[in-house]
């Protein structure tokens, strides 16, 4: 649906010249939530511009719908961006306007006759769950209502791909929740294809099918969001997802050193992740059954859940004999589970047994 | 006495009403254009042309900066072309104006710049031609603020209007002028100068009001 090839994007500033965008190449599938994320100034604003012309790429193609939107004309241009609708951190309502005139919109600026436009109007303002608030201004909404406004609007000219650029940062958390249950809701209901532009981990989680990670001008990582967050690659994704999933040790053993070597009193700490059908396999019981002489502690559990698949994060601390320490780390190697082996850390003394 | 300064006031006022209305109807008609003209035309606005912006911008600036009372002598001869003659109400009314498009259109500037960018972006994201943006983005999403703006420049025309006389013009600063002033009569100049106050007031009054009105924000 969306294609972008060797998108490059240089900017003349006062300091010199800005290389916003070096060689993005991203294929975006029909009917797919596309998630890219990156922190303020990575360039995701200046590539999701790039889609609708907004900003007009230095060099690279950018096709939409099989549509070569660099090589068009202005009033081609205008023409072509009817079918992107795009909505906006801060939402960019006419605040001189009525929620339905807000709607109306796009429609008036293609000439569409007041009927026609009262009968694509009403059934937004239902879609959104504004039927109530037709004749109010902006200025009396709230966040949501006004982003929904927003997505209504991007939806009066029927078209077939939907930019968010930053569509939930300005919302509260519960707000941004039903935001995106909302984009969710239409991207299945009309096959959208949606690009969400966002530097919050979980909105990509939340909604997102794949989910490209932009950095400095460049695409880090890409993949499905299930792959990403199991086994992110880059330093930049991992420092994404330790927003949401943190990476820290429990409180006891924070801080203290961590050795490769076994020290007198330390437990070897293990990161364990579970995914898919297994998650809720009990390798843990099995572990301690087959090997003898083995302790284990529970530290830290979470079982979470991506497009329905289970993902489970675990810590946990081992003690015992060395064998049985061997034994156990042969075990889980030949389990489905994925370990990363922190070392022994030693508890701190304060901490309460 | 009143009696007697009644007529003399309210021909007078007549008078100032009628070049305010007037000028100010024909330079808005010119002044507004001419300052989404200089709004858009600016760097990075929708229109971006350097040459022409810094071009009328340099005219409206040299047209500013000509004294009205200067203006309206130097202009005389374009005066007696456009309405036949160089003296008169009527004519006071050529230089009201040219004097009131330059300061309108950069009122008009001021009050459009205002307008946030993301809206502009917003729709030229949904297909929007500049003549749309234009009419149905910046023009109405900045009317409040052009109200204001607009209330202003009807002020300041009543101020210049008391020049007229000047050039036979009339008018409620003439009477003050010529009663008040050359003929020793301070309570015609008195009443004049109230008479000013109030319709200064009731100009504010109604710009304020209709601005509030337009605006939803």
């Amino acid at each position: 649906m969306i294609k972008l090839l060797g998108i490059e994007k240089i900017y003349d500033s006062p300091s010199g010249k800005v290389h916003a965008l070096k060689g993005i190449d991203l294929e975006i599938a029909r009917g797919e939530i596309y998630g890219i994320i990156g922190l303020s100034g990575a360039g995701k604003s200046t590539l999701v511009r790039c889609i609708n012309m907004l900003e007009r790429p230095t060099a690279g193609k950018v096709f939409v719908d099989g549509q070569d939107m660099t090589a068009l004309t202005e009033s081609e241009l205008r023409t072509a961006r009817k079918n992107i609708g795009m909505i906006f951190q801060h939402f960019n309502l006419l605040s001189s306007a009525t929620v339905y005139d807000n709607i109306a919109f796009p429609l008036k600026l293609s000439g569409t006759s007041s009927a026609d436009i009262q009968k694509k109007v009403q059934p937004l303002l239902e879609l959104v769950g504004l039927s109530d608030k037709a004749n109010q201004y902006p200025a009396q909404l709230s966040g949501g209502q006004k982003q929904r406004v927003g997505i209504a609007r991007a939806l009066a000219s029927d078209p077939k791909v939907l930019l968010c650029d930053e569509a939930t940062s300005a919302l509260d958390p519960q707000t941004t929740k039903s935001i995106l249950a909302l984009i969710k809701d239409i991207n299945k209901k009309l096959a959208l294809t949606v690009v969400v532009i966002t530097h919050e981990m979980q909105v990509i989680k939340d909604i997102c099918d794949k989910v490209a990670v932009i950095s400095d001008g460049v695409i880090a990582e890409r993949g499905s969001v299930l792959d990403v967050f199991t086994n992110p690659r880059h330093e930049i994704t991992k420092e994404f997802i330790s927003v949401l999933l943190s990476n820290e040790l429990p409180a006891a053993f924070r801080g203290n050193e961590i050795s490769q070597d076994r020290t007198p009193g330390s437990l070897l700490l293990l990161r364990l992740i579970f995914l898919g059908e297994r998650a809720d396999d009990p390798v843990l019981a099995k572990m301690i059954r087959t090997c003898a002489g083995l302790e284990c502690t529970m530290l830290f559990g979470n079982l979470d859940e991506i497009h329905g698949v289970p993902f489970g994060r675990f810590i946990i601390g081992l003690s015992g004999a060395d064998e049985a320490i061997n034994n156990a780390l042969n075990f889980l190697g030949g389990e489905d589970v994925r370990v990363e082996v922190i070392g022994y850390v030693r508890r701190n003394s304060t901490a309460v047994e | 006495m009143f009696a007697e300064i009644l007529p003399l006031l309210s021909k007078a006022l007549g008078e100032t009403i009628y070049m305010v209305v007037v000028s100010m109807a024909i330079a808005s008609a010119i002044g507004v254009p001419l300052g989404v003209l200089l709004h858009t035309t600016a760097k990075g606005q929708i229109l971006e042309n350097i040459f022409i912006n810094q071009t009328i911008g340099s005219v409206v600036n040299a047209v500013r900066s000509i004294p009205f009372i200067i203006l309206m002598v130097a202009i005389i001869p374009l005066t007696r072309f456009l309405v036949g003659s160089a003296i008169g109400t009527t004519a006071a009314i050529v230089p009201l104006v040219i004097a009131s498009i330059p300061f309108i259109g950069r009122q008009v500037e001021t009050s459009l710049k205002e307008v946030p960018a993301g809206l502009i972006e917003a729709a030229q994201a949904m297909g929007a031609t500049p003549a749309q943006i234009i009419t149905k983005v910046l023009l109405p999403e900045a009317m409040p603020s052009i109200v204001s703006q607009l209330t202003t420049v009807i002020i300041a025309l009543v101020g210049e209007s008391a020049m007229a006389g000047a050039i036979g013009g009339g008018g409620l600063g003439d009477l003050a002028i010529r009663y008040g002033y050359q003929r020793f009569r301070p309570e015609v100049m008195l009443a004049t100068v109230v008479v000013l106050i109030i319709l200064v007031q009731a100009v504010q009054f109604i710009g304020n009001t209709l601005a509030k009105k337009l605006d939803k924000r």
